[in-house]
């Protein structure tokens, strides 16, 4: 029995490690800035756990094998208590190993979430309802004009669905789309809100998630590195809409951005 | 079954109670309430594997209709998920192994002839039933059960607009959680009296066996956790039904708006989540304290580090109360606080990392014993290093971004609470039949039962890590709305299949136990050459645990193998082996 | 939610019948010798009150959790969707001076039971004289301080009752300020506590008519009284809370 617990473990612990390894299944590839730093991290978090891993699963089904009773033919049992020393060290260590790995991880979540965006950031508010995603450019006079909860209405999509107040000054020039456009290489800030429960805006390929909670408007950051469309999924249960509250962003150059924006602009004239 | 219960008595030893309804249904006795307990909590996890095979189903095969059932629609799909992780956690993770085994053993162990308040302790499994029941009662109520997840976040559980179930049936799975609440209560009230009171004489703290030291610390983190809990749930029915705004802001349901406004839905986190870490200690603890009891006894020597296992046990559920953010890194709480609780967290998991050492350093020159029990306690370090290696991924902010709400979250709680902590009840069954009940289970299938759930549950589990770095989110009733989940599809067809195998393993688990009850080999009243209490006492015990006389105690709990012992065990009421015990 | 039962043990072996099964705690802790059988009424009394205090920290953390929630609730900016910017709604409540008369009324009560829980320690130690038909225990031994003390809780409760009128007819509903709203749950929180309280001096009164031991109904009046006072100081931080911290 010894030899097949040692057998069976050792294959699963093999086998799940090989998995990995091979990134048979895998994060999808980074497209921001902030990917390099996080997947490096992951690697490093990867290889020391999985030395533990391996290490604890391939030390347990060695010891029941060779510790097994074999009657009359095995060796005394060592009549211990424990070891002080022991305990120390590995204590030691063990502390060492999991507050430095996470000390080395906070100077990437520092950067990305201790410091507001940069001032010149493209500014994007991202609302998100049962069950959709609205995307909302201040325009050219910069600024988010007043919505109104009274004014909503999903039903009629776009503006209606935010509950833009048309008779705000500032909301004559703000774009409203199902579809997140942004121009490559720049500095995204988004501005979360929710209008009836939590969700979650959580693009993979970005490395990016954050709760959007009524209530708040979170003010978050990214910068896409790489053009191409990428799905923005709901990561925060929302109601039976949950699994298909999914939206596109599409980054592109910033000419195209540009072309786009003023194209969205044109038509609301 | 028990037969010598009301066996003569000496003159200061009170005789048992008389007639079927004393006996066994509104008994007072210690032993009576714990099969109570352990039976409920198999009820509810039947009904809780049930509930996830028809997940595993829905999620392979979404327009597949059932027989009786017929479709599962997306919201019956997330009823599915909030009543399964509800039932699991409370009724069978908090149930069985403090419930269940706590009250039959603890007394016992400590050489007490019943609980402090034996009245107390039959009311409080009265009320977990009744809890059971209110909770049941959700799916069958207008509308349905919840679809909010057993965590119920706010505002989606805080009005009954949010969603189907979420009306009647959302307030009665509040209710039941209350209720449950006080249940756990008045039993952690029982445990902690009766562990600091009622210990025999020589029976010092230090002489406790680690399964004790776990129920007394899991009633403790009980006792602080679930009067929050409790507040949580009264602030969120007052919400839904007074028109109150504490968990709910200005929202519109539907482009309606509510009448609610200046609510926070991260305050309902904080206090869910302030119960909810400890609660996942609760679920694991008691396996913990029973992993160390049986690896000791199967390989005849003592636990290695008796003293680091207590500080861990103190030191797990001490830390346990201030690690709560880790699961709302993402929440919009402030990156400053996250940062902190992040080093907690990894704090916390120092003191596992000395238990799964101790538990290593047990093994190292032992004399290994495979019995049933045993194979689950090796199982249970196997999946509890698995589980655990996960934690820290998810304890770093910065790659919890990642995984937060993947698939990767469930692959980590499964498998320390979903399997390592079953593991223990199933462990502590094998062990604990014998003096349950009179009789042996049988090995044959005892090991079957094993073979079938350690390797089921890694298919299963396993790969769910792969899928949540692979980015599919959690509670997705489908995965055919995104385009990159498809490539998941064969990996989730794997596990459901997995899923189909392993719970079919434990329908042996099911036979078992209930043949053995009337068919068993005739167990003697030491059966594993064990040394703690209630080895000493006759099988099954009799009604005070001792017959008339308490055990003095001489011993530690862990005497194997001593060098010039008689025997290669010592009992705890043997008298004394040398000076430095 | 507080309403436990003690250990109602039965010293007298004739009075058996409603409690059928329950053991006296033989030896525990010590293992003092404390005759053939027969509970120590020391020990009873320890563990009881050990009992208590474990009962009283769940309740505590449930109003450490109100608090929590309090503070945070009445810090916490919400967002105005309208203007998109951040407001606080707190709105102190005019909490009525009915709430200072009621606080007074319990702190007597406690004073009351507190006499009375040492009037019931004396009548326990007393027993074995006052068994003697001949003899009285004195007139200071008839005092109904139990009994008072039923009242006054009754009075508080009532008081508590017509306050909570008196705030409706301002216009201050459970659901109408946020402030409003932990003032009912406070306040009401405490007051379904404290029938617990009063529940445990109506089955101290009864202990004595059900022919319950002296040394018995000691242990229950001493529990009933620190709930009590636990409850009293309770109501002063609760009302401490809502009247400064606004």
């Amino acid at each position: 029995m010894g030899l097949v617990l040692l057998i069976i473990i050792w294959l699963i612990t093999f086998a799940s490690t090989y998995f990995f390894i091979a990134k048979t299944w895998w994060l999808p590839a980074g497209a921001s800035a902030a990917a390099a730093g996080i997947d490096h991290h992951f690697t490093t978090t990867f290889i020391l756990m999985g030395i533990v891993f391996v290490a604890a699963q391939v030390s347990l089904g060695a010891l029941v094998w060779i510790y097994r009773d074999r009657g009359s033919s095995s060796s005394k049992v060592t009549y211990s208590h424990g070891n002080t020393k022991l305990e120390i060290v590995w204590t030691l260590l063990t502390t060492i190993l999991f507050v430095g790995l996470n000390l080395m991880s906070s100077s990437i979540w520092a950067s990305e979430r201790f410091r507001p965006a940069e001032p010149d950031a493209v500014r994007v508010e991202v609302t998100a309802m049962q069950f959709a995603w609205y995307f909302r450019y201040p325009g050219p006079d910069g600024k988010f004009g007043a919505t109104n909860p009274e004014l909503e209405d999903a039903s009629a999509g776009g503006e209606a669905a935010l509950g833009l107040d048309t008779k705000d000054g500032a909301s004559k020039d703000d774009v409203v789309t199902g579809t997140m456009v942004v121009p490559v290489n720049r500095e995204i800030e988004v501005i979360l809100r929710a209008h009836d429960v939590i969700h979650s805006f959580f693009i993979p390929t970005m490395r990016f998630k954050q709760d959007a909670v009524p209530g708040l408007a979170i003010r978050m950051h990214f910068t896409p590195i790489q053009t191409g469309d990428y799905e923005i999924l709901c990561a925060e249960l929302c109601g039976l809409g949950h699994y298909k509250m999914h939206g596109m962003l599409r980054v592109v150059s910033q000419e195209e951005f540009d072309k786009w924006l003023a194209a969205r602009e044109a038509e609301k004239q | 079954m028990a037969t010598h219960e009301f066996a003569a008595q000496e003159s200061h030893a009170h005789p048992g109670p008389q007639g079927f309804v004393r006996k066994w249904v509104f008994s007072l006795d210690h032993k009576v309430i714990g099969l109570q307990y352990y039976f409920l909590a198999l009820a509810a996890v039947f009904v809780g594997m049930f509930l996830s095979l028809l997940m595993r189903i829905h999620l392979i095969w979404p327009t597949l209709a059932l027989p009786l059932l017929g479709d599962i629609k997306p919201e019956t799909y997330l009823t599915l998920v909030t009543m399964h992780g509800t039932i699991m956690v409370f009724f069978v993770l908090t149930t069985a192994p403090q419930g269940g085994f706590g009250n039959y053993f603890l007394p016992i162990q400590i050489g007490a002839p019943d609980m402090a308040f034996p009245v107390l302790n039959m009311l409080s499994f009265w009320t977990t039933l009744l809890g059971f029941i209110v909770m049941i009662a959700a799916f069958f109520v207008a509308g349905g059960a919840p679809l909010h997840g057993w965590t119920g976040y706010a505002p989606l559980s805080a009005m009954q607009s949010t969603g189907p179930g979420e009306g009647l049936g959302a307030d009665l799975w509040i209710i039941s959680i209350a209720i449950f609440c006080i249940g756990a209560l008045m039993g952690a009230l029982n445990f902690i009296t009766t562990t600091l009171d009622m210990r025999a004489k020589g029976m010092t703290m230090m002489r406790l066996p680690l399964t004790v030291w776990a129920w007394f610390v899991t009633a403790i983190l009980g006792l602080l956790a679930f009067g929050v809990l409790l507040s949580a749930g009264i602030l969120l029915l007052m919400d839904r039904n007074l028109g109150t705004s504490f968990f709910v802001p200005l929202v519109t349901i539907n482009g309606q708006l509510t009448g609610h406004k200046g609510g926070s839905p991260l305050l309902w986190q904080h206090l869910f989540w302030f119960f909810g870490h400890p609660e996942v200690y609760i679920a694991i603890l008691p396996a913990m304290g029973m992993c160390s009891q049986l690896l000791s006894v199967f390989s005849r020597k003592p636990i290695f580090g008796y003293k680091a296992m207590v500080y861990a046990i103190l030191g797990i559920g001490f830390l346990g109360f201030m690690v709560w953010g880790h699961h709302m890194f993402m929440s919009g709480m402030s990156p400053y606080t996250a940062f902190a609780f992040s080093i907690m967290t990894m704090g916390i998991g120092v003191p596992s990392a000395i238990k799964t050492f101790n538990w290593l350093g047990t093994l190292m020159r032992g004399r290994i014993r495979f019995t049933s029990p045993m194979l689950f306690a090796i199982g249970f370090v196997s999946l509890f290093v698995s589980g655990g290696i996960s934690g820290p991924f998810l304890a770093q902010p910065v790659l919890d971004i990642q995984l937060h709400d993947t698939y990767f979250v469930p692959a980590h709680f499964h498998l320390i609470m979903g399997v390592a902590s079953i593991f223990g009840i199933f462990a502590a069954t094998y062990y604990w039949f014998p003096k349950m009940f009179g009789r042996m289970m049988n090995e044959s299938m005892a090991r079957w039962h094993f073979w079938f759930s350690f390797i089921g549950t890694y298919a299963i589990f396993m790969p769910m890590h792969y899928l949540g770095m692979a980015g599919m989110p959690r509670r997705y009733s489908q995965l055919t709305e995104v385009t990159y989940l498809h490539g998941l599809i064969p990996l989730q067809k794997f596990i459901t299949y997995a899923a189909f195998v392993t719970i079919a393993g434990q329908l042996i688990f099911l036979v078992n136990l209930f043949w053995s009850m009337f068919k068993g080999k005739q167990a003697s009243d030491n059966p594993w050459e064990a040394t703690t209490l209630e080895w000493t006492t006759a099988t099954p015990p009799p009604h005070d645990n001792f017959g008339g006389h308490t055990p003095v105690v001489h011993n530690g709990p862990y005497e194997y193998s001593v060098p010039g012992a008689p025997r290669d065990y010592v009992m705890q009421s043997d008298p004394e082996i040398g000076p430095a015990h | 939610m507080a309403s436990f039962s003690t250990t109602a043990t039965v010293e007298d072996p004739r009075i058996s019948l409603g409690d059928g099964g329950i053991l006296p705690p033989t030896r525990g802790g010590g293992g003092d010798d404390s005759g053939p059988g027969l509970p120590d009424y020391a020990l009873r009394l320890r563990r009881a009150r050990l009992g208590l205090l474990v009962a009283l920290t769940p309740v505590l953390m449930l109003f450490v959790s109100f608090t929590s929630a309090y503070i945070v609730r009445q810090g916490l900016p919400t967002l105005d969707p309208r203007t998109n910017t951040l407001v606080r709604d707190w709105i102190p409540v005019t909490l009525p001076k009915l709430l200072l008369i009621n606080t007074g009324v319990l702190i007597l009560s406690s004073v009351f039971i507190e006499l009375a829980r040492r009037q019931s320690k004396e009548q326990a130690a007393l027993r074995a004289i006052t068994a003697h038909p001949r003899v009285s225990a004195g007139d200071q031994m008839r005092i109904p301080w139990l009994s008072m003390t039923l009242v006054l809780g009754l009075t508080f409760l009532l008081g508590q009752w017509t306050a909570w009128r008196q705030l409706a007819a301002n216009g201050f509903y459970v659901a109408t300020t946020p402030s409003s709203s932990f003032v009912y749950l406070l306040t009401g929180t405490h007051a379904i506590h404290l029938m617990g309280g009063v529940l445990a001096l109506l089955v101290a009164g009864i202990a004595s008519l059900l022919r319950r031991s002296a040394a018995t109904r000691s242990i229950v009046v001493d529990l009933t009284a620190w709930y009590w006072h636990f409850m009293a100081a309770l109501w002063i931080y609760i009302l401490c809370l809502l009247e400064f911290a606004s």
